[in-house]
């Protein structure tokens, strides 16, 4: 059964361990800027919002990819970069709506979310329900179909 | 049902594994008019640089990706175009019978009417050959000059420069990327090259070509002359369709169709830089030469021609840029509407810079320099046609605060 990371964006509190978490994960350091997850606040509405790529099933960024770097975890359905096939031309930076596949300085490739291969770092930190690693059909997709759906470049009709 | 192909970059080879998938029953032939297997143009600066391996460009990495796949691959480059008898000639006689026909055969750098422009140090750098006969005229103690400063004279300044070559460039136009950035951005990005060691000159012609002790001698209208061992010529492109000429199909800058990518011509498609298709910011009709519409293009005319009946909303005009480390982007209408607000923020001293421009309370277009964070949302916010509501204020206060614009009204 294929697990989507599902945001409650009301259990939120701010604290960025899931960026910590990412951070640690993915580069080694603990650094918010280096996470793929990234908490946005709202202080005016008192409310914080964790934000990373939704393995959309448009895939804007795999489709875009020039070089084929981009490929679908069957396992886990997670849209993967290579490091090694990425040649670091960021059209997939463009490509994607959602703004959740970013060019690294450091490292000159494109950096997103691979579900930590099934086991999200983020997830596993976080001290509420904010953050679940749970059944993809059970998870708030429907949101996140939506915008997808209202970027969409086709939109088929009587097939 | 037969399936051609012709033209083999990402709009024909998206639209080879597309048609392959919805058409399990059909045949798919894909023509390539290279004797390199196809590639994707963006890679050929890293390839430049000494990156990767040609191999790197490949569009597809695994083994045989076409035969191997039911997709027929064959080489050749399209001559002539008989629409009624559905047949396509090829420059070596071969020929291919067609119940669908998709063009994707995309575009050829154009030479400016100037003298000297035959020698053999000129160069254009369009193909993977094309990258691999310059890179033995680049390096350090070389003198190159790149005539163009457009997004294809910039996607290879880079690799020019990091080559150790000195550098000049010559832009016709007042600024650099002008079909792509405003004066301001321009301005910022052709003082960011200058100080990184490139000779950067703006309205600026050249005038002649000439060979002089082994070498070029370029003049320039501005009184210079300047001497190189290899010129790269980088002024513009033009559709590949001169084969289709006398088949009776509607053509303009490119080949034109309609919303479902299909020509004038009922059995006839048309994807990638060849194809006048649907502009989302404008509801005309243009060629949006990028990789994402070349993709969007592919799979919809292969949906189409498959027979389903898939609507395109249009392209949307967008690029990104990396000149010697300066990151800029640019989407939809950059330039602005009429009447719409404008919300700008420069920043000198860092080379950041971002515009955005407002129709009403939609996001219609926007330049970025020296951010890349999350630059994505942009296409979002245009394409969605979200309405920002409270955050039109704020951002016209700040336009850096698209992407919490984006985040707050997308996640509730």
């Amino acid at each position: 059964m294929v697990k989507a990371l599902h945001i409650v964006v009301d259990d939120c509190t701010g604290c960025q361990q899931c960026e910590m978490a990412c951070s640690y994960k993915h580069e080694g350091v603990f650094n918010p800027a280096k996470s793929r997850i990234k908490v946005f606040e709202f202080k005016d509405q008192g409310r914080s919002v964790p934000y990373t790529c939704t393995q959309c099933s448009d895939a804007w960024c795999m489709q875009a990819c020039p070089v084929d770097a981009i490929s679908v975890n069957t396992q886990t359905g997670a849209k993967e970069v290579s490091g090694d096939l990425c040649v670091g031309c960021k059209v997939c930076t463009i490509a994607c709506p959602f703004g959740t596949i970013n060019y690294n300085h450091t490292s000159g490739k494109v950096d997103k979310c691979d579900l930590c291969g099934g086991e999200p770092a983020c997830v596993e930190i976080c001290p509420t329900p904010a953050l679940t690693f749970i059944d993809a059909e059970t998870t708030g997709m429907e949101k996140m179909r939506y915008w997808a759906e209202k970027t969409d470049q086709g939109q088929t009709a009587q097939t | 049902m037969k399936h051609v192909i012709v033209g083999a970059g990402p709009a024909g080879v998206t639209a080879a594994e597309t048609l392959r998938k919805a058409d399990p029953d059909g045949e798919v032939t894909l023509v390539g008019g290279e004797a390199d297997p196809p590639y994707g143009r963006m890679a050929i600066p890293y390839f430049l640089i000494g990156n990767i391996a040609d191999s790197g460009t490949f569009l597809r990495k695994s083994d045989d990706p076409y035969d191997g796949q039911g997709i027929r691959y064959v080489q050749g480059i399209a001559e002539d175009l008989a629409a009624d008898d559905g047949k396509l000639t090829l420059a070596d006689g071969q020929q291919l019978d067609f119940d669908k026909l998709l063009i994707s055969t995309g575009s050829h750098p154009i030479k400016p009417p100037i003298d000297g422009l035959d020698l053999p140090a000129v160069h254009h750098c369009w193909t993977l050959q094309d990258a691999r006969d310059i890179c033995g005229l680049i390096g350090e103690g070389k003198d190159v000059v790149l005539m163009g400063a457009g997004f294809i004279g910039c996607i290879i300044m880079e690799a020019l420069a990091l080559s150790g070559s000195n550098l000049t460039v010559i832009e016709a136009q007042d600024r650099m990327v002008p079909r792509m950035m405003n004066k301001t951005a321009g301005d910022m990005i052709a003082n960011w090259c200058r100080s990184k060691g490139v000779n950067v000159m703006t309205s600026a012609k050249v005038t002649g070509v000439a060979e002089d002790g082994g070498k070029l001698s370029i003049t320039v209208d501005n009184g210079e002359t300047l001497p190189a061992d290899l010129l790269v010529v980088a002024t513009g492109v033009r559709s590949n369709m001169d084969f289709a000429s006398g088949s009776g199909i509607d053509m303009d800058i490119g080949i034109k169709v309609d919303d479902h990518l299909q020509s004038s011509i009922n059995s006839i498609y048309a994807a990638g830089d060849v194809a006048q298709g649907p502009d989302f910011s404008t509801g005309g009709w243009d060629v949006h030469a990028v990789q994402p519409t070349s993709v969007d293009h592919g799979r919809i005319a292969a949906l189409n021609m498959a027979g389903h009946d898939v609507t395109y909303q249009g392209s949307l005009n967008m690029n990104v840029l990396d000149t010697v480390g300066l990151i800029s982007c640019s989407f939809g209408l950059w330039q602005g509407v009429e009447g719409g607000d404008s919300s700008e923020k420069v920043d000198t001293a860092n080379s950041r810079y971002t515009l955005l421009n407002f129709d009403g309370d939609l996001l219609v277009g926007a330049v970025t320099l020296g951010r890349t964070d999350h630059i994505g949302v942009l296409r979002g916010l245009i394409q969605s046609r979200i309405r920002l509501r409270g955050w039109k204020d704020k951002l016209m206060e700040d336009p850096n605060l698209f992407v919490e614009a984006y985040v707050d009204l997308t996640r509730t």
